[in-house]
């Protein structure tokens, strides 16, 4: 079954078509990567996967469902989650507060019921905390739980953001670089993490420079370049593409290239 | 118990506040400091409801002085033009509160920063401009007299009753706030302050979630605004103005953004002030736009959180 | 007609003000990204020096002149003294600087100065012009003649000078001009200080005619913001357009609807430029990165 399909998504930016389209279909339970050079469009098209930009040209289904031009609120309840490439962290709470946060989709309380404190909100602040506490130790951030979330340092703010996805118990997860800045220990247990993710029958999406880690991950690689698909297929298959050769050795230079096929 | 166990409690800060209504008119030498108490109770509950706003949810409001003009001009208009009981009309001034901030609200509140704050200051001037101009209403800018609260056949008069009346809204108010910090809607809130998109992803309805505390931090300043009228018995346009306005921000700022119990210490210290320096009247706008600069330039935390972590570096 | 004429004129006169003030703005704010709410208290020290400087005896050229100087020394202060010391700080914490700085300067001018209104002798004699059975007071053509040389004065520099051109590059992007050697915290200093220069000569011109007091700025810092905003925050020809604007729309329903309710007009108009078309007439759409 398919659970997130895109179909001939466009959209502009000054003019400049950013993303020019592009389709994707993405299987449930599958780790589907989306990579490409800086500025090909990986993000723009995760913002529009999300909700947050809405599309000039083309239409989302999730689960079946066309979710075509849905905020991101809209989206989450609907069990779409995502993190961000550079952190969005709620950095004056705790790291507690801020996979609870995560939660808040699950919440069944009204605002009346919040104000008076009525035994209601005491039980779901229970369960919240400890569904919460559930997904910090996924991510080995147990420990972490009281700190202000603002004095992690980037490695377990990465995962903080991972847990707090979590904590929505979605059904599709897109990462956005969960790796990037990370060292090859962190990087690992980020691929560790992803693995027990997928092991849920969650699908994920996942936006990543680190080739690595991509090729030994996903299930099926998409390329973009220029806004544009450039290959899709298995990891093999996306290696072995003259064309993707040729996109990171123009535009990036060896190195990342040399680093792709290693 | 255990000391630790004791500070863990929720509810310890409102059993600490209502020790201190309780206990301070023990020390209370004359009549007068029941009615410097009372000023700053009325106006501590208007500052937790804007602090709700402020220092939670992180959306700046320059125009809640018109709140309290409201709150202020429904115990004046309804008992003299419609021979409404006071009780009833602070109720209804405070749902109409309410039915405002929904009304402007809605649209105002996607916007952010300087944008937010100029839509919210033109809207306090608007409230104050109306209340200056309906003259047949309101008296125009002479004001007009609010008859005085019957509450059960008791008239409601002199400062040591409203000290009460007022200290037990304050505290009342100041659990409700405890208790929505503690709460899904809260924990939200704190998240729309500190990233919208990352709360909008995490499935917070933002545009709703800020509508809902913007009309609840302005039923708190429209019964602090009924208070402060009853309590005064006469009441002018000024009340909504632009100066309200910014009173009401310093006393924020000055306690705390975020901190609940700072909302009392920047109330207490700005309505204090002008009672204890008499050069205060004078320099009164020069000091207090001086304090709001300060604050924000120096001390953006506030006395009470900044107290807080200087005496939590210190037991280390 | 007659009627209307006379509505129009009005209307660009104090328009032409609140275009100044809207100026003001903009320059501070392309230079820094800073709406500086102290902007209509540069109007009330221009005012009210030149005020008190001619009651003191002074003569009125001197004492606009004076006028001038001690604004732009106020305006200087507040970048230095307030805005540097807060750099990082967020957007919000820096509109309470400038509406602290706003509140602190009235409170200062209410004990300087005093609490009463105030007028200064028109220019060119206080008797009207009859036009197309209008009246127009002479010292409406010099706050018109005013405005127009500041706006020509502006561009000229902007266009001529090296300065000025140090000035777009840091409103384009501050970093990039950084780069190529602009020394940008003296292009913010030199914003803040032109910028209340030009809200003290706004000032001076339109005393004569609409009085000036110790709590003037207020009112005048929101239309002028209106009108920014109304121009599209950013935009020097939208500033001037949007002033102009406001002053007619406020003039002509202060005609035909209601003169008490003619300060309520800017601050519809807020609301509904700022819900309707937040980019404003001249203005850009920005989009959030993430």
């Amino acid at each position: 079954m398919m659970i997130l399909e895109a179909d001939r998504l466009a959209i502009t930016f000054g003019g400049v078509r950013a993303i020019d389209g592009v389709s994707i279909s993405i299987a449930s339970g599958q780790v589907f990567s989306i990579i490409g050079p800086n500025g090909s469009g990986k993000t723009t098209l995760l913002n529009l996967v999300s909700g947050i930009y809405t599309p000039l040209d083309g239409s989302i289904r999730l689960a079946g469902e066309t979710v075509t031009g849905l905020a991101p609120d809209q989206l989450a309840r609907r069990g779409l989650s995502r993190t961000f490439q550079n952190l969005q962290i709620f950095s004056h709470m705790s790291v507690l507060k801020n996979v609870m946060v995560g939660r808040h989709r699950h919440e069944r309380t009204g605002i009346l019921a919040d104000l008076l404190h009525w035994p209601s909100v005491a039980r779901q602040n229970q369960a919240t905390r400890e569904a919460a506490r559930v997904a910090l130790a996924r991510v080995g951030l147990a420990d972490l739980a009281e700190r202000p979330a603002g004095s992690l340092d980037y490695g377990a703010l990465k995962r903080l953001e991972i847990a707090r996805a979590l904590a929505s118990e979605p059904t599709v997860l897109l990462l956005d670089e969960p790796a990037a800045g990370c060292n090859p220990v962190e990087t690992q247990e980020i691929d560790h993490v992803i693995r027990s993710i997928v092991k849920e029958g969650i699908t994920v999406v996942l936006v990543e420079h680190d080739m690595r880690l991509v090729m030994n991950i996903s299930d099926r690689v998409h390329v973009l370049a220029r806004g544009r698909t450039l290959a899709e297929g298995t990891p093999q298959q996306v290696r072995s593409n003259v064309e993707v050769i040729e996109a990171y050795l123009g535009v990036h230079g060896s190195q990342e290239a040399a680093h792709a096929f290693d | 118990m255990s000391l630790r166990a004791l500070l863990e409690i929720r509810l310890l800060p409102a059993i600490l506040v209502a020790a201190i209504v309780i206990i301070l008119p023990l020390f209370f030498p004359s009549a007068y400091y029941y009615r410097i108490g009372a000023l700053v109770f009325i106006f501590a509950l208007a500052v937790v409801g804007l602090n709700l706003l402020m220092g939670f949810a992180g959306q700046v409001s320059l125009g809640h002085a018109g709140f309290l003009g409201i709150g202020a001009y429904s115990v004046a208009i309804g008992p003299v033009h419609f021979g409404a009981p006071s009780w009833l009309c602070l109720f209804v001034g405070a749902i109409l509160s309410g039915a405002v901030a929904f009304a402007v609200g809605r649209p105002i509140l996607k916007l952010k920063g300087h944008y937010l704050a100029v839509a919210t200051l033109g809207f306090g001037l608007l409230v104050a401009i109306v209340l200056t101009n309906e003259a047949g209403w309101t008296g125009g800018p002479d004001g007009m007299n609010v008859p005085a609260l019957t509450l059960f056949g008791w008239r409601v008069h002199g400062s040591d009753a409203w000290y009460w009346i007022a200290g037990a809204t304050f505290v009342g108010g100041f659990l409700l706030a405890l208790n929505l910090m503690e709460s899904p809607t809260g924990r939200a809130l704190q998240a729309i302050h500190d990233s919208e998109i990352a709360a909008r992803v995490l499935g917070i309805d933002v545009a709703r979630k800020k509508l809902t505390i913007f009309i609840i931090s302005a039923m708190y300043a429209s019964v602090a605004g009924s208070f402060l009228a009853l309590f005064n018995g006469l009441i002018t346009p000024d009340v909504a103005g632009f100066l309200g306005s910014i009173e009401l921000v310093a006393m924020v700022v000055l306690g705390g953004m975020g901190s609940i119990f700072g909302s009392l210490v920047g109330a207490a210290v700005l309505v204090v002030l002008p009672q204890v320096l008499t050069i205060f009247h004078e320099y009164e706008q020069a000091l207090l736009g001086l304090i709001v600069m300060v604050f924000m330039i120096f001390l953006r935390q506030g006395i009470v959180p900044s107290v807080t972590v200087a005496l939590a570096g210190w037991r280390k | 007609m007659a009627e209307l004429l006379q509505f129009v004129f009005s209307g660009l006169t104090v328009g032409a003000i609140y275009a100044l003030v809207a100026l003001g703005f903009t320059l501070i704010y392309n230079a820094s990204d800073i709406i500086n709410f102290a902007q209509g208290e540069f109007v009330m020290l221009g005012g009210m020096t030149t005020v008190f400087m001619a009651l003191a005896g002074v003569p009125l050229p001197l004492a606009a002149l004076i006028a001038i100087i001690v604004t732009t020394g106020v305006g200087l202060a507040l970048h230095r003294f307030a805005i540097e010391p807060a750099r990082g700080a967020s957007s919000v914490a820096l509109i309470m600087i400038t509406i602290g700085a706003s509140v602190f300067l009235r409170g200062v001018a209410q004990v300087v100065f005093d609490k009463r209104f105030h007028s200064l002798p028109p220019l060119f004699g206080a008797d009207s012009i009859q036009f197309g059975g209008a009246a127009i007071l002479p010292q409406s053509l010099v706050v018109l003649a005013g405005a127009t040389v500041i706006v020509i004065l502006l561009w000229l520099f902007v266009e001529r000078t090296l300065l000025g051109k140090a000035v777009i590059a840091t409103a384009a992007n501050r970093l990039a001009a950084r780069l190529i050697g602009v020394d940008t915290r003296r292009i913010v200093d030199f914003s803040f200080a032109v910028s209340a220069a030009i809200g003290a000569i706004a000032g001076i011109l339109i005393t004569p005619i609409t009085l000036t007091s110790y709590d003037v700025g207020t009112l005048l810092a929101l239309k002028g913001f209106a009108a920014a905003m109304l121009g599209g925050i950013g935009s020097p020809l939208g500033a001037v357009v949007g002033g102009l604007l406001i002053g007619m729309i406020e003039a002509l329903s202060a005609g035909y609807l209601s003169s008490s309710y003619k300060d309520a007009v800017a601050f519809l108009i807020i609301l509904v430029v700022l819900v309707a078309m937040p980019q404003g007439l001249f203005g850009r759409v920005k989009v959030e990165r993430v």
